[in-house]
């Protein structure tokens, strides 16, 4: 299962960076969403993949027993998530404006303009 | 006993961004509020640091859980003085901002975007804990994306997209390590990873790991190669945005260079010499970069500071104790005089419209005050003795000769003429060359010269303050340079952090 998700996490930040690296702005947001997810993949499998319990302590004893699932990735991918979440949304928005300012989507006519 | 004042600064900026966000549209109301709050939070920068003076590191755990399991907020010598630096600047700003900035973009939330900017900058300097110094990076980047982007200008929207794209790119890179340093440590907060990383027995894990956080900071703080989204995006803002950009945003990467290269990794002699090699040509194509530009001020300026942070990676790759003493100084001194410099051009466009080098002249024939004021900046800023930025760059010569990077002296040393070059030749031709009229820009623009006196002073007053800071820092070096080695002590000597956030109860 690790090598799995191991794979599937070096899939992504791969097409991430090739999708970031073309010309279309809209490729570029793609891919960095496309980091993003893979980001958060890689909290999730360092965080020790197991199929034991989850983290919640029985009501008779007072601290975790045996094998259990770390919460803390957890909580660092539902973080990364919101926070990935607003940054993109705002720069979609961004790009929507960008496109109808300058009325293309290809990042070196943008440049270009940019050093007139 | 708990240390309340730590949160302080943080919560001043929560409250003022929120009552900001209720008083939407009210454009007095809000010039009002921000300014207040503005003047409060140097208050309480100053409590914050005279409390860290007083008690030595001084900490609070969110929540009462103990360390390492909630999430700790640290204040020692280098993360209150920055603090203060930053509430410094951060007044200046919005003082600037209350004239300079037009209505429709304070309309549009202007002022609450720079609180949570500033919200998001002190709560990055005070936190102990990595991934929440990733989430405070955050609230910093959708911050200054706003501030960058509002207006919608095309130029703006142009240099917005570099910016966007370098920051995500930053952001996901620093999670990549964060998420590898969990694996390897199981645990978030710095000062346990200073122990557990130590004592690591994978060393080749751990040094990419370090890359990682490298480049993640490298993005940050705009050194070679990751630099090129800072020239195309900051001079596209108004001058204020510019000011508090220039001024404490690649910074607070330098801040996060600092604290985690001393804290959590120890640079090997490879990291060593790789940051050093990065500060040679950082300082190289920064100076060639503003030598490059012939005409716009501003992006000058930008290019300026990209060279500056060369001084401080070099600071930190030489890592003795007196490289880092100029490291730390420098940090300071180019704080105030950044913000300061893009204030200056600021006040130069409302003077004369344009900051076009080739437009401008004259200024000292008609302003000759406002000239002398702006001049102790720039002397400042090319390191004229016996002014601030003379004496970090006496400790990173020295340094650089007594480890014997003689070719980090001889970067050193062009990064620092060319600087002198550069602002020499904007001094001739924005001061003395016999100048154009005005320009004209839009309708409504109001030139300085045709202000009421109340509002001519609203501008020059952060200008002057931020000078006199300035003048401060140079005339009375000597202390400075106590602060600067108490700070390097405790980046050096990690232990006194680590027992503060670990054991506050072997505290006294």
């Amino acid at each position: 299962m690790e090598l799995v998700i191991a794979l599937l996490v070096g899939f992504l930040y791969a097409s991430g960076i090739y999708l970031i690296l073309r010309r279309s702005l809209v490729k570029l947001i793609l891919g960095l969403i496309l980091l993003g997810n893979g980001a958060n993949l890689l909290i999730f499998l360092v965080g020790r993949l197991n199929s034991e319990q989850p983290p919640i302590i029985p009501d008779a004893a007072s601290t975790l027993t045996g094998a259990y699932a770390d919460p803390i990735p957890q909580a660092l991918i539902l973080t990364a998530i919101v926070i990935s979440f607003g940054l993109q949304s705002f720069a979609i928005v961004t790009i929507k404006k960008v496109y109808k300012e300058v009325g293309t989507d290809d990042l070196d006519i943008i440049d270009r303009r940019e050093q007139e | 006993m708990v240390h309340y004042e730590l949160i302080l600064p943080i919560l001043l900026h929560l409250l003022t961004g929120i009552l900001l966000i209720a008083a939407w549209g009210r454009i007095n109301v809000q010039r009002i509020i921000s300014a207040l709050s503005g003047i409060i939070s140097v208050f309480l920068a100053f409590f914050l640091y005279f409390s860290v003076s007083e008690n030595g590191i001084i900490t609070l755990q969110s929540g009462n859980w103990p360390a390492p399991f909630g999430i700790s907020f640290v204040g020692d010598k280098l993360s209150s003085l920055l603090v203060l630096l930053t509430s410094f600047s951060g007044l200046a700003v919005i003082i600037f901002s209350l004239v300079s900035v037009n209505k429709a973009r304070m309309r549009f939330g202007y002022f609450a975007m720079i609180h949570f900017l500033l919200l998001g900058l002190n709560g990055a300097f005070l936190t102990g804990d990595i991934f929440n110094l990733y989430v405070w990076f955050e609230v910093i980047i959708i911050s200054s994306f706003v501030l960058l982007t509002i207006g919608g200008e095309k130029k703006q929207l142009e240099g917005a997209i570099n910016y966007v794209t370098m920051n995500l790119l930053a952001s996901v890179i620093f999670l990549t390590a964060i998420a590898i340093l969990y694996g390897l440590a199981g645990t978030l907060n710095m000062a346990d990873l200073s122990e557990k990383i130590a004592s690591h027995p994978n060393k080749g894990l751990v040094q990419t790991t370090a890359i990682l956080f490298f480049v993640a900071f490298g993005i940050k703080s705009a050194v070679f190669p990751l630099y090129f989204w800072l020239p195309s995006a900051y001079h596209t803002p108004p001058s204020a945005v510019g000011a508090i950009f220039g001024g404490l945003l690649t910074k607070v990467g330098i801040y996060a260079f600092l604290r985690v290269f001393s804290l959590i990794f120890i640079p090997d002699p490879f990291l060593s010499q790789l940051l050093v090699i990065v500060a040679c040509l950082t300082l190289l194509t920064g100076a060639l970069g503003a030598l490059a530009q012939q005409n716009n001020f501003r992006k000058i300026i930008s290019y300026l500071i990209v060279c500056h942070i060369g001084f401080m990676i070099a600071g930190l790759g030489m890592y003795t104790e007196w490289a880092l003493i100029g490291a730390v100084f420098y940090l300071i001194h180019d704080i105030v005089v950044k913000t300061n410099i893009f204030l200056i051009s600021g006040l130069i466009f409302k003077i004369k419209g344009t900051v076009n080098l080739k437009k401008l002249g004259g200024l000292y024939n008609s302003h000759p005050k406002l000239s002398f004021l702006m001049a102790i900046t720039i002397f400042s800023l090319v390191g004229v003795p016996p002014l601030s930025g003379f004496w970090p760059k006496l400790y990173l010569f020295e340094a650089s000769f007594s480890t014997g990077d003689y070719a980090l002296t001889a970067f050193l040393v062009i990064g620092s003429f060319i600087t002198l070059y550069i602002m020499a030749r904007a001094w001739i031709e924005i001061f003395w060359k016999e100048g154009e009229g005005r320009q004209r820009v839009a309708q409504h623009f109001v030139y300085f010269d045709n202000m009421r006196s109340l509002k001519k002073w609203v501008l020059v007053s952060p200008v002057v303050f931020l000078t006199l800071v300035t003048l401060y820092i140079g005339l009375n070096a000597e202390h400075m340079i106590q602060v600067s080695e108490h700070i390097v002590q405790e980046l050096l000597d990690t232990q006194p952090y680590i027992d503060a956030v670990m054991n506050p109860k072997i505290q006294k």
